[in-house]
Protein backbone atom coordinates (compact mmCIF):
# COMPACT_ATOMS: atom_id res chain seq x y z
CA UNK A 1 0.00 0.00 0.00
CA UNK A 2 2.74 2.34 1.09
CA UNK A 3 4.97 1.82 -1.91
CA UNK A 4 2.09 2.51 -3.83
CA UNK A 5 1.02 6.06 -3.09
CA UNK A 6 4.46 6.81 -2.97
CA UNK A 7 4.80 5.78 -7.06
CA UNK A 8 1.34 7.83 -7.11
CA UNK A 9 3.59 10.56 -5.61
CA UNK A 10 6.40 10.57 -8.20
CA UNK A 11 3.98 10.30 -10.83
CA UNK A 12 2.49 13.56 -9.73
CA UNK A 13 5.69 15.38 -8.39
CA UNK A 14 6.62 15.48 -12.10
CA UNK A 15 3.23 17.21 -13.60
CA UNK A 16 2.36 19.87 -10.84
CA UNK A 17 5.18 19.83 -7.58
CA UNK A 18 8.01 19.27 -9.86
CA UNK A 19 6.81 20.00 -13.34
CA UNK A 20 9.86 20.22 -15.28
CA UNK A 21 9.38 24.01 -17.21
CA UNK A 22 7.12 25.64 -14.83
CA UNK A 23 8.67 24.71 -11.88
CA UNK A 24 12.25 23.49 -12.45
CA UNK A 25 12.96 26.30 -15.30
CA UNK A 26 14.51 22.81 -17.16
CA UNK A 27 14.07 22.17 -20.89
CA UNK A 28 13.21 25.93 -21.79
CA UNK A 29 14.91 25.98 -25.80
CA UNK A 30 12.22 23.47 -26.83
CA UNK A 31 9.52 24.97 -24.83
CA UNK A 32 10.28 28.30 -26.59
CA UNK A 33 10.80 27.20 -30.30
CA UNK A 34 8.06 24.37 -30.84
CA UNK A 35 5.07 25.97 -29.30
CA UNK A 36 3.92 28.37 -32.20
CA UNK A 37 0.93 25.60 -32.44
CA UNK A 38 -0.42 22.24 -30.59
CA UNK A 39 0.82 19.99 -33.30
CA UNK A 40 4.26 20.66 -33.44
CA UNK A 41 3.96 20.46 -29.44
CA UNK A 42 2.91 17.51 -29.14
CA UNK A 43 4.95 15.77 -31.43
CA UNK A 44 7.92 17.36 -29.12
CA UNK A 45 6.28 16.20 -25.91
CA UNK A 46 5.68 12.88 -26.97
CA UNK A 47 9.64 12.50 -28.54
CA UNK A 48 10.69 13.52 -25.17
CA UNK A 49 8.46 10.83 -23.48
CA UNK A 50 9.65 8.21 -25.75
CA UNK A 51 13.78 9.31 -24.94
CA UNK A 52 12.76 9.98 -21.37
CA UNK A 53 11.60 6.88 -21.09
CA UNK A 54 14.49 5.16 -22.76
CA UNK A 55 17.10 6.43 -21.29
CA UNK A 56 15.88 5.90 -17.60
CA UNK A 57 15.21 2.66 -18.16
CA UNK A 58 18.85 2.01 -19.47
CA UNK A 59 20.10 3.71 -16.82
CA UNK A 60 18.01 2.30 -13.96
CA UNK A 61 19.09 -1.35 -15.05
CA UNK A 62 23.05 0.04 -15.33
CA UNK A 63 22.74 1.95 -11.98
CA UNK A 64 25.09 -0.72 -10.16
CA UNK A 65 27.67 -1.08 -13.29
CA UNK A 66 27.93 2.77 -13.44
CA UNK A 67 31.63 4.26 -12.48
CA UNK A 68 30.88 7.87 -10.88
CA UNK A 69 33.33 9.40 -13.31
CA UNK A 70 32.20 8.16 -16.25
CA UNK A 71 28.09 8.53 -15.07
CA UNK A 72 27.55 11.71 -17.26
CA UNK A 73 29.36 9.98 -20.42
CA UNK A 74 26.89 6.86 -20.35
CA UNK A 75 24.17 9.41 -19.67
CA UNK A 76 25.20 11.14 -22.72
CA UNK A 77 25.24 8.65 -24.77
CA UNK A 78 22.29 6.33 -24.14
CA UNK A 79 20.56 9.76 -24.64
CA UNK A 80 22.23 10.42 -27.71
CA UNK A 81 21.29 7.03 -29.27
CA UNK A 82 17.27 7.34 -28.29
CA UNK A 83 17.53 10.55 -29.87
CA UNK A 84 18.63 9.30 -33.04
CA UNK A 85 15.88 5.97 -32.71
CA UNK A 86 13.13 9.02 -32.41
CA UNK A 87 14.80 10.83 -34.88
CA UNK A 88 14.56 8.08 -37.89
CA UNK A 89 11.16 7.23 -36.89
CA UNK A 90 9.42 10.79 -37.57
CA UNK A 91 11.44 11.20 -40.33
CA UNK A 92 10.29 8.20 -41.98
CA UNK A 93 6.98 7.93 -40.44
CA UNK A 94 5.88 12.16 -40.15
CA UNK A 95 8.01 13.59 -42.78
CA UNK A 96 6.34 16.74 -42.51
CA UNK A 97 6.54 16.89 -38.65
CA UNK A 98 10.25 16.31 -38.68
CA UNK A 99 10.70 19.15 -41.47
CA UNK A 100 9.03 21.51 -39.05
CA UNK A 101 10.36 20.89 -36.44
CA UNK A 102 14.17 20.49 -37.57
CA UNK A 103 16.87 20.75 -35.08
CA UNK A 104 15.13 20.71 -32.36
CA UNK A 105 14.30 17.29 -32.62
CA UNK A 106 18.20 16.14 -32.19
CA UNK A 107 18.29 18.85 -29.57
CA UNK A 108 16.57 16.61 -27.40
CA UNK A 109 19.78 15.64 -26.77
CA UNK A 110 21.01 18.24 -24.68
CA UNK A 111 17.81 18.96 -22.88
CA UNK A 112 18.50 19.22 -19.27
CA UNK A 113 15.36 17.38 -17.93
CA UNK A 114 16.51 14.22 -19.50
CA UNK A 115 20.11 14.41 -18.31
CA UNK A 116 18.57 15.28 -15.19
CA UNK A 117 15.84 12.55 -14.43
CA UNK A 118 19.13 10.29 -15.33
CA UNK A 119 20.99 11.69 -12.37
CA UNK A 120 18.10 12.64 -9.82
CA UNK A 121 16.18 9.57 -9.85
CA UNK A 122 17.27 6.51 -12.44
CA UNK A 123 20.82 6.12 -11.29
CA UNK A 124 19.12 5.88 -7.88
CA UNK A 125 15.76 4.16 -8.10
CA UNK A 126 14.90 0.48 -9.14
CA UNK A 127 12.95 0.05 -12.72
CA UNK A 128 9.31 0.57 -11.57
CA UNK A 129 10.34 3.92 -9.81
CA UNK A 130 12.23 5.25 -12.98
CA UNK A 131 9.60 4.18 -15.69
CA UNK A 132 6.57 5.69 -13.39
CA UNK A 133 9.42 9.42 -12.83
CA UNK A 134 9.55 8.70 -16.48
CA UNK A 135 6.02 8.89 -17.22
CA UNK A 136 4.96 11.64 -15.11
CA UNK A 137 7.79 14.23 -15.85
CA UNK A 138 7.19 13.41 -19.55
CA UNK A 139 3.38 13.75 -19.06
CA UNK A 140 3.98 17.31 -17.20
CA UNK A 141 6.55 18.56 -20.06
CA UNK A 142 3.89 17.39 -22.88
CA UNK A 143 1.11 19.11 -20.64
CA UNK A 144 2.84 22.36 -20.53
CA UNK A 145 4.16 22.38 -23.72
CA UNK A 146 0.46 22.09 -25.19
CA UNK A 147 -0.91 24.74 -22.89
CA UNK A 148 1.36 27.34 -23.91
CA UNK A 149 0.73 26.17 -27.93
CA UNK A 150 -2.24 26.34 -27.52
CA UNK A 151 -2.85 29.81 -25.97
CA UNK A 152 -0.03 31.02 -28.86
CA UNK A 153 -1.89 29.22 -31.64
CA UNK A 154 -5.28 30.44 -30.55
CA UNK A 155 -4.22 34.22 -30.58
CA UNK A 156 -1.66 34.21 -33.55
CA UNK A 157 -4.41 32.16 -35.78
CA UNK A 158 -7.46 32.07 -34.01
CA UNK A 159 -7.18 28.53 -34.58
CA UNK A 160 -6.60 25.38 -32.03
CA UNK A 161 -5.63 21.76 -33.23
CA UNK A 162 -5.57 24.02 -37.36
CA UNK A 163 -9.22 23.73 -36.76
CA UNK A 164 -11.21 27.16 -36.14
CA UNK A 165 -12.28 28.47 -32.92
CA UNK A 166 -12.30 32.14 -32.55
CA UNK A 167 -15.24 33.84 -34.25
CA UNK A 168 -14.63 36.05 -37.95
CA UNK A 169 -14.16 39.72 -36.52
CA UNK A 170 -10.92 38.38 -34.79
CA UNK A 171 -7.90 39.82 -35.34
CA UNK A 172 -5.32 37.71 -35.37
CA UNK A 173 -2.54 38.71 -32.95
CA UNK A 174 0.76 38.27 -35.54
CA UNK A 175 3.43 38.55 -32.96
CA UNK A 176 1.94 35.61 -30.48
CA UNK A 177 3.53 33.67 -33.53
CA UNK A 178 6.75 35.15 -33.44
CA UNK A 179 9.65 34.44 -30.72
CA UNK A 180 8.29 37.83 -28.95
CA UNK A 181 5.31 35.96 -27.95
CA UNK A 182 6.86 32.92 -26.90
CA UNK A 183 9.10 34.70 -24.21
CA UNK A 184 5.87 36.90 -23.11
CA UNK A 185 3.50 34.10 -22.70
CA UNK A 186 5.52 32.13 -20.95
CA UNK A 187 6.44 34.69 -18.72
CA UNK A 188 3.07 35.27 -17.68
CA UNK A 189 1.97 31.32 -17.32
CA UNK A 190 5.00 31.68 -14.93
CA UNK A 191 3.62 34.41 -13.24
CA UNK A 192 0.53 32.69 -13.10
CA UNK A 193 1.61 29.36 -11.42
CA UNK A 194 3.38 31.67 -8.66
CA UNK A 195 0.15 33.10 -7.56
CA UNK A 196 -1.86 29.63 -7.51
CA UNK A 197 0.91 27.47 -6.14
CA UNK A 198 1.13 30.77 -2.99
CA UNK A 199 -3.06 30.76 -2.71
CA UNK A 200 -2.53 26.49 -2.00
CA UNK A 201 0.18 26.67 0.14
CA UNK B 1 35.78 39.33 -53.58
CA UNK B 2 32.86 37.31 -53.76
CA UNK B 3 33.96 34.84 -50.56
CA UNK B 4 34.73 37.58 -48.51
CA UNK B 5 31.37 39.23 -48.84
CA UNK B 6 29.36 36.03 -48.62
CA UNK B 7 31.21 35.52 -45.35
CA UNK B 8 30.60 38.94 -44.12
CA UNK B 9 27.41 38.58 -44.47
CA UNK B 10 27.19 35.48 -43.13
CA UNK B 11 28.85 36.98 -39.84
CA UNK B 12 26.59 39.73 -39.16
CA UNK B 13 23.37 37.25 -40.33
CA UNK B 14 24.35 35.57 -37.50
CA UNK B 15 25.72 37.44 -35.05
CA UNK B 16 22.61 40.36 -35.21
CA UNK B 17 19.68 39.14 -37.77
CA UNK B 18 19.91 35.16 -37.19
CA UNK B 19 20.90 35.65 -33.74
CA UNK B 20 20.80 32.25 -32.04
CA UNK B 21 19.55 33.61 -28.78
CA UNK B 22 16.57 35.58 -30.08
CA UNK B 23 15.39 34.13 -33.32
CA UNK B 24 16.00 30.56 -32.68
CA UNK B 25 15.55 30.03 -28.48
CA UNK B 26 18.73 28.58 -28.33
CA UNK B 27 21.02 28.72 -25.34
CA UNK B 28 18.02 29.89 -23.02
CA UNK B 29 19.32 28.05 -20.04
CA UNK B 30 22.58 29.97 -19.41
CA UNK B 31 20.96 33.28 -21.14
CA UNK B 32 18.25 32.88 -18.33
CA UNK B 33 20.32 31.37 -15.45
CA UNK B 34 24.21 33.56 -15.83
CA UNK B 35 23.19 36.31 -16.57
CA UNK B 36 22.72 38.27 -13.35
CA UNK B 37 26.05 40.39 -13.17
CA UNK B 38 27.49 41.90 -16.39
CA UNK B 39 31.02 40.87 -15.55
CA UNK B 40 30.29 36.86 -15.19
CA UNK B 41 27.65 37.66 -18.00
CA UNK B 42 30.66 38.39 -20.18
CA UNK B 43 33.04 35.39 -19.43
CA UNK B 44 30.10 32.84 -20.06
CA UNK B 45 30.05 34.74 -23.76
CA UNK B 46 33.47 34.56 -23.79
CA UNK B 47 33.78 30.95 -22.63
CA UNK B 48 30.74 29.86 -25.10
CA UNK B 49 32.66 31.48 -28.16
CA UNK B 50 35.60 29.72 -27.69
CA UNK B 51 33.81 26.31 -27.34
CA UNK B 52 31.20 27.15 -30.29
CA UNK B 53 34.32 27.73 -32.21
CA UNK B 54 36.00 24.55 -32.05
CA UNK B 55 32.98 22.79 -31.56
CA UNK B 56 31.63 24.17 -34.69
CA UNK B 57 34.55 23.10 -36.83
CA UNK B 58 35.49 20.21 -35.69
CA UNK B 59 32.21 18.71 -36.03
CA UNK B 60 32.23 20.11 -39.89
CA UNK B 61 35.26 18.66 -40.07
CA UNK B 62 34.42 15.36 -39.17
CA UNK B 63 30.95 15.48 -40.78
CA UNK B 64 32.41 16.12 -43.81
CA UNK B 65 35.59 13.82 -43.82
CA UNK B 66 34.13 11.02 -41.97
CA UNK B 67 30.99 10.24 -41.46
CA UNK B 68 29.81 11.61 -45.10
CA UNK B 69 32.98 9.59 -46.46
CA UNK B 70 31.81 6.41 -44.78
CA UNK B 71 27.84 6.82 -44.81
CA UNK B 72 28.13 6.88 -41.43
CA UNK B 73 25.07 9.90 -41.14
CA UNK B 74 23.34 7.96 -38.47
CA UNK B 75 26.80 8.30 -35.85
CA UNK B 76 26.20 12.00 -36.79
CA UNK B 77 24.66 13.32 -33.15
CA UNK B 78 26.54 10.85 -31.08
CA UNK B 79 30.26 12.26 -32.74
CA UNK B 80 28.73 15.71 -32.10
CA UNK B 81 28.05 15.41 -28.63
CA UNK B 82 31.42 14.24 -28.24
CA UNK B 83 33.24 16.46 -29.53
CA UNK B 84 31.51 19.18 -27.96
CA UNK B 85 32.20 17.35 -24.24
CA UNK B 86 35.45 17.35 -25.19
CA UNK B 87 35.89 20.66 -25.84
CA UNK B 88 34.12 21.85 -22.68
CA UNK B 89 36.71 19.57 -20.75
CA UNK B 90 39.56 21.21 -22.52
CA UNK B 91 38.08 24.88 -21.42
CA UNK B 92 37.26 23.88 -18.29
CA UNK B 93 40.62 22.60 -17.19
CA UNK B 94 42.45 25.44 -19.26
CA UNK B 95 40.37 28.26 -16.47
CA UNK B 96 41.14 26.10 -13.47
CA UNK B 97 44.63 26.30 -14.18
CA UNK B 98 45.06 30.45 -15.44
CA UNK B 99 42.04 31.85 -13.96
CA UNK B 100 41.21 30.15 -10.95
CA UNK B 101 38.87 32.94 -9.90
CA UNK B 102 36.65 32.88 -12.94
CA UNK B 103 36.37 29.48 -12.56
CA UNK B 104 34.93 29.64 -9.04
CA UNK B 105 32.59 31.75 -10.13
CA UNK B 106 31.49 29.82 -13.09
CA UNK B 107 30.48 26.95 -10.55
CA UNK B 108 28.45 24.37 -12.38
CA UNK B 109 27.84 26.35 -14.95
CA UNK B 110 30.77 25.56 -17.03
CA UNK B 111 30.46 22.03 -17.61
CA UNK B 112 26.43 22.92 -18.36
CA UNK B 113 27.77 24.13 -21.57
CA UNK B 114 28.28 20.97 -22.64
CA UNK B 115 24.48 20.90 -22.88
CA UNK B 116 23.76 24.51 -23.78
CA UNK B 117 21.61 24.14 -27.01
CA UNK B 118 23.17 26.92 -28.74
CA UNK B 119 26.45 24.88 -29.17
CA UNK B 120 25.26 21.73 -30.76
CA UNK B 121 22.34 23.82 -32.15
CA UNK B 122 24.83 25.68 -33.95
CA UNK B 123 26.78 22.42 -35.38
CA UNK B 124 23.06 21.21 -36.39
CA UNK B 125 22.45 24.50 -38.25
CA UNK B 126 25.81 24.49 -40.06
CA UNK B 127 24.89 20.97 -41.19
CA UNK B 128 21.22 22.24 -42.25
CA UNK B 129 22.37 25.09 -43.97
CA UNK B 130 24.18 22.84 -45.95
CA UNK B 131 27.81 24.76 -45.54
CA UNK B 132 30.40 23.41 -47.64
CA UNK B 133 33.53 25.27 -47.03
CA UNK B 134 35.45 24.95 -44.02
CA UNK B 135 36.00 28.77 -43.75
CA UNK B 136 32.06 29.96 -44.03
CA UNK B 137 31.76 27.49 -40.95
CA UNK B 138 34.51 28.99 -38.97
CA UNK B 139 33.31 32.13 -39.70
CA UNK B 140 29.73 31.07 -38.74
CA UNK B 141 30.37 29.17 -35.63
CA UNK B 142 32.32 32.39 -34.14
CA UNK B 143 29.78 34.66 -35.08
CA UNK B 144 27.38 32.52 -33.01
CA UNK B 145 29.21 32.76 -30.02
CA UNK B 146 29.53 36.75 -30.72
CA UNK B 147 26.13 36.89 -31.14
CA UNK B 148 25.24 34.65 -27.98
CA UNK B 149 28.43 37.16 -25.89
CA UNK B 150 25.83 40.06 -27.07
CA UNK B 151 22.64 38.81 -26.04
CA UNK B 152 23.53 37.68 -22.73
CA UNK B 153 25.76 41.26 -21.78
CA UNK B 154 22.25 42.84 -22.91
CA UNK B 155 20.57 40.74 -20.66
CA UNK B 156 22.54 41.32 -17.71
CA UNK B 157 22.89 44.73 -18.03
CA UNK B 158 19.16 44.99 -17.90
CA UNK B 159 18.72 42.83 -15.12
CA UNK B 160 21.28 45.15 -12.80
CA UNK B 161 18.71 47.73 -13.47
CA UNK B 162 15.77 45.47 -12.80
CA UNK B 163 16.75 44.75 -9.70
CA UNK B 164 16.07 48.79 -8.71
CA UNK B 165 12.46 48.22 -10.52
CA UNK B 166 9.28 47.59 -8.38
CA UNK B 167 8.05 43.97 -10.10
CA UNK B 168 5.12 42.54 -9.11
CA UNK B 169 5.20 39.62 -6.36
CA UNK B 170 4.60 36.95 -8.40
CA UNK B 171 6.37 38.05 -11.62
CA UNK B 172 10.10 38.01 -9.46
CA UNK B 173 12.46 36.15 -10.58
CA UNK B 174 12.62 34.14 -13.90
CA UNK B 175 9.14 35.59 -15.08
CA UNK B 176 10.18 39.31 -15.55
CA UNK B 177 13.43 37.80 -16.66
CA UNK B 178 11.06 35.74 -19.57
CA UNK B 179 8.97 39.47 -20.03
CA UNK B 180 12.37 41.27 -20.75
CA UNK B 181 13.61 38.93 -23.27
CA UNK B 182 10.55 38.98 -24.97
CA UNK B 183 10.41 42.97 -25.26
CA UNK B 184 14.43 42.29 -26.44
CA UNK B 185 13.24 39.97 -28.96
CA UNK B 186 10.81 42.57 -30.13
CA UNK B 187 13.46 45.16 -30.45
CA UNK B 188 15.97 42.77 -32.56
CA UNK B 189 13.28 41.71 -34.95
CA UNK B 190 13.81 45.40 -35.95
CA UNK B 191 17.16 43.94 -37.93
CA UNK B 192 15.32 41.32 -39.87
CA UNK B 193 15.45 41.13 -43.58
CA UNK B 194 18.22 43.39 -43.80
CA UNK B 195 20.46 40.33 -44.44
CA UNK B 196 18.02 37.28 -45.82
Amino acid sequence: MSSETSLNKTFFAGIWDNNPVLRLLLGMCPTLAVTAAVKPALTMGLSVIFVLLFSNIVVSLLRHQLKPHVRILMFTLTIATAVTIADLALKAYLPEMSDKLGPYIPLIIVNCIIIGRAEACASKNGLVVSIVDAIGMGLGFTITLCVLAGIRELLATGKIFEAQVMPDAFVPWAGMGMPVGAFITLGLLLGLVNIVSRKKA
Amino acid sequence: MDTLQTLLLGFIGIVIVNNLVFTKFLGICPYLGVSGRIDMAFGMGLAVTFVVTLAGTLTWFIDHVFLMQFGLEVMRYLCFILVIAGAVQLVEMYLRKFFPALYESFGIFLPLITTNCAILGLCLFINLWGIDNLLEAVVLSFGAGIGFTIAICIMAGIRENLQLADVPECLKGAPITLITAGILTLAFMGFAGMIR
